[in-house]
């Protein structure tokens, strides 16, 4: 946008480029609101106390950190905070660790297989998760890892793992082949090779792809609702639709934004200060992948 | 230090490309090898074969009595300069030079005391502690080299690490190189596709042409007797040129006259047509009609008005001067051949690596190299001199050297 902007401005008249720049900022202005006042609404209710959060304004009229306080008691919510941080960091490092050490092969070596390893990853990738869930649901009661954390793992694998290995490819597609070559002849072993000069120039990569997995497990929904039944492996997204309110008629709808609102946090976070790098890391894996 | 053999070393990719067929070198102890040739001769597979980045498809490779087919790099005690450099950009130059000495896990110290020496050697302690992107190209390449030399290891290869310089430097570089290796003593495998490197750096060079080794030789040999035409007309700078000549009744007929042999070239020529060739030429010795190439240093033309070659056994023409290049210290004449130049399928190949074969008029034309005194002018005919004893007699159909031909 910044170069249309500056090409117009070097052609038209001052007047009518104002009127573009205005236009510009308006549309802009729509985008945001639109996807911002879901969420700022999400906060808003978050901060109402019961008897206010159907009075329709925007602004709470008292405010209160009740319900923030109200989740962080129940121990539905910690419990399942736990797992979700628990589940989501342990597939993300499984997934990269993985991901890199078969897109390190996809990207250096010929091996019989590699155009089917590629294509049968971009298949899973592509899977309708949902066609997943009953098959998985019996199969995990069956071999009695339902509920647990290892039974979200391994689903959470199976979707990231592609992912990882298309953006982890692309990113070592781009570091020279010399670079090995001279670890090797100075002395490295395949593997000194791989982590003390690979690694470190794919760090960027990793830690792109990292994220990237991370928030995929961290805000799934699909899987934790259908493969868990009780708090002990639980995480927020699933844990937030079995909020109850502080009496059977009463709505749950503070303590759930509030939950809402915290599981949040930590992808704003991440997103903030790693913008630039879960940009590329997309573009490059969809581009060059 | 050590010596490497490479007994019947052949590579044979997997789709069946033949990159390297049956070369056989004996690089002594110590010694500077140049591998020279255009590219895709094989020359860098070669280089990666000593180096153990690529496997052996046949023959054995040893160093210091070695058989090292086998061995991982690692294992094989050799270092490696890189046409990219391959510096490792995360680590500083004190790393990069002092990496294979880390991971050899030798004590800090020794590291250090090693890398600030060849620091010194190379003129980079004051960048010892800089990235490699902070560093301009001359100092990068001088890296490279000191991450080499840190380790003592048997051998350097060195893989035309002076192409990414600019001109000046890559002359400046050269010496230094040579100077380098003078005062190490480590055997040198040394890749390039330049000629003048070629020449002014090796104790010996290979000339190599898709995947075989045509000659190898001291620069000198290599200048004086080539042994097939791809030699002569690849070592040299104007190169050699190539005159189509035919024989008859004992003379040697070519767009520029008539060249009687002399005794050293009669003998060859007699040799010759005594040997296999008699039947392809058809029969009578002296009545065959057969064609060959004769092969000319620009530097065995001379101006024929110059007092230097008056009365001198020779042939004398006149032809048309094109261009002429004055360049001081001598001129480079570039006339037009009446007949053409001598087409060979080796000739083609060199013309397009060096990129002059779609040139229309590149490959017709003769270059003299005459004295700096020489009166000849641009656009006019000139009386022209030539050395008939210097000149290189070629088979047509196998590109040899009858000379060399004749010797073995």
């Amino acid at each position: 946008m910044a170069t249309i902007a500056s090409t117009s401005r070097a052609r038209r008249p001052a007047g009518r480029d104002r009127t573009a720049m205005l236009g510009w900022s308006a549309a802009n202005l729509v985008i945001v609101a639109v996807s911002l006042i879901p969420l700022l609404w999400l906060v808003s209710l978050s901060f109402k106390t019961p008897d206010t959060i159907t009075d329709g304004r925007f602004i709470p009229r008292s405010w209160t950190v009740e319900n923030y306080r109200g989740i962080f008691t129940e121990s539905l919510f910690t419990r399942a905070l736990l797992n979700s941080l628990g589940i989501a960091v342990i597939s993300t490092v499984l997934a990269v660790g993985l991901g890199a050490m078969a897109a390190y092969a996809i990207a250096r070596l010929e091996f019989p297989g590699k155009k089917l390893l590629v294509g049968l990853a971009l298949l899973i990738a592509m899977f309708p998760q949902v066609s997943l869930v009953s098959p998985l649901f019996n199969l995990w009661r069956q071999i009695g890892i339902f509920d647990t954390w290892i039974g979200l793992i391994i689903p959470y694998l199976t979707f990231s793992l592609p992912l990882a290995i298309y953006t982890l490819s692309a990113f070592f597609r781009e570091i020279p082949w010399d670079l090995e070559k001279a670890a090797q002849v100075d002395g490295a072993t395949p593997a000194q090779a791989f982590l003390r000069v690979i690694a470190p120039l794919a760090a960027p990569g990793m830690v792109t792809t990292a994220i990237l997995v991370f928030i995929f497990c961290w805000n799934d929904f699909l899987f934790s609702i259908s493969l868990t039944s009780t708090e002990r492996s639980r995480t927020v997204p699933a844990a937030i639709a079995f909020f109850t309110g502080a009496s059977q008629f009463a709505q749950p709808i503070g303590s759930i934004a509030a939950a809402a609102v915290v599981i949040t946090i930590p992808i704003i976070i991440f997103v903030l200060l790693f913008q630039r790098r879960i940009v590329a890391g997309l573009t490059s894996g969809a581009v060059k992948g | 230090m050590a010596d490497i053999v490479l007994d019947h070393v052949t590579k044979r990719y997997a789709d069946g490309q033949l990159a390297v067929d049956d070369a056989s070198l004996a690089i002594a102890d110590g010694e500077f090898v140049i591998l020279v040739g255009p590219s895709g001769c094989g020359k860098s597979t070669t280089l990666n074969m000593i180096a153990g980045l690529e496997d052996i498809s046949s023959g054995e490779l040893r160093i210091d009595g070695k058989v090292v087919n086998d061995l991982a790099p690692k294992d094989r005690d050799i270092a490696m300069v890189f046409q990219s450099y391959a510096l490792y950009p995360h680590m500083t130059v004190r790393k990069n030079m002092g990496f294979a000495l880390a991971l050899a896990k030798r004590p800090k110290d020794e590291i250090n005391r090693k890398v600030e020496e060849a620091a010194k050697v190379l003129d980079l302690t004051e960048h010892l502690d800089r990235r490699p992107a902070q560093l301009s190209g001359g100092q990068r390449q001088r890296v490279a080299m000191g991450r080499a030399i840190v380790r003592s290891p048997k051998a350097f290869l060195m893989d035309e690490p002076l192409s990414n310089l600019d001109a000046k430097l890559r002359v400046q570089m050269r010496t230094e190189v040579s100077r380098l290796q003078n005062r190490l003593g480590t055997t040198t495998v040394y890749v390039t596709h330049d000629q003048t490197e070629a020449m002014t750096l090796g104790d010996r060079v290979a000339v190599l042409r898709s995947g075989r080794i045509q000659q190898v030789g001291t620069p000198t040999e290599l200048y004086t007797r080539p042994a097939t035409v791809f030699v002569a007309g690849f070592i040299g700078s104007p190169a050699m040129n190539f005159i189509p000549a035919t024989i008859e009744e004992g003379e040697l007929l070519t767009p520029l006259g008539a060249i009687v042999p002399d005794d050293r070239q009669r003998c060859l020529l007699d040799g010759w047509s005594g040997g296999g060739n008699r039947s392809v030429s058809g029969g009578g010795g002296a009545a065959g009609h057969r064609s060959l190439i004769v092969g000319v240093r620009p530097e065995h033309f001379e101006d024929a008005a110059l007092e230097s070659v008056r009365g001198r056994p020779g042939l004398r023409f006149t032809v048309p001067v094109d261009v002429l290049e004055r360049l001081g210290s001598d001129s480079y004449a570039y006339v037009t051949l009446p007949g053409g130049r001598a087409r060979i399928a080796d000739l083609e190949e060199l013309a397009h690596d060096a990129g002059t074969v779609d040139l229309p008029s590149g490959a017709e034309q003769v270059v003299a190299r005459l004295h700096a005194d020489s009166r000849i002018r641009e656009g006019e005919k000139a009386d022209l001199w030539l050395d008939t004893s210097r000149l290189h007699l070629f088979d047509p159909d196998t590109g040899q050297n009858l000379d060399e031909s004749a010797a073995a």
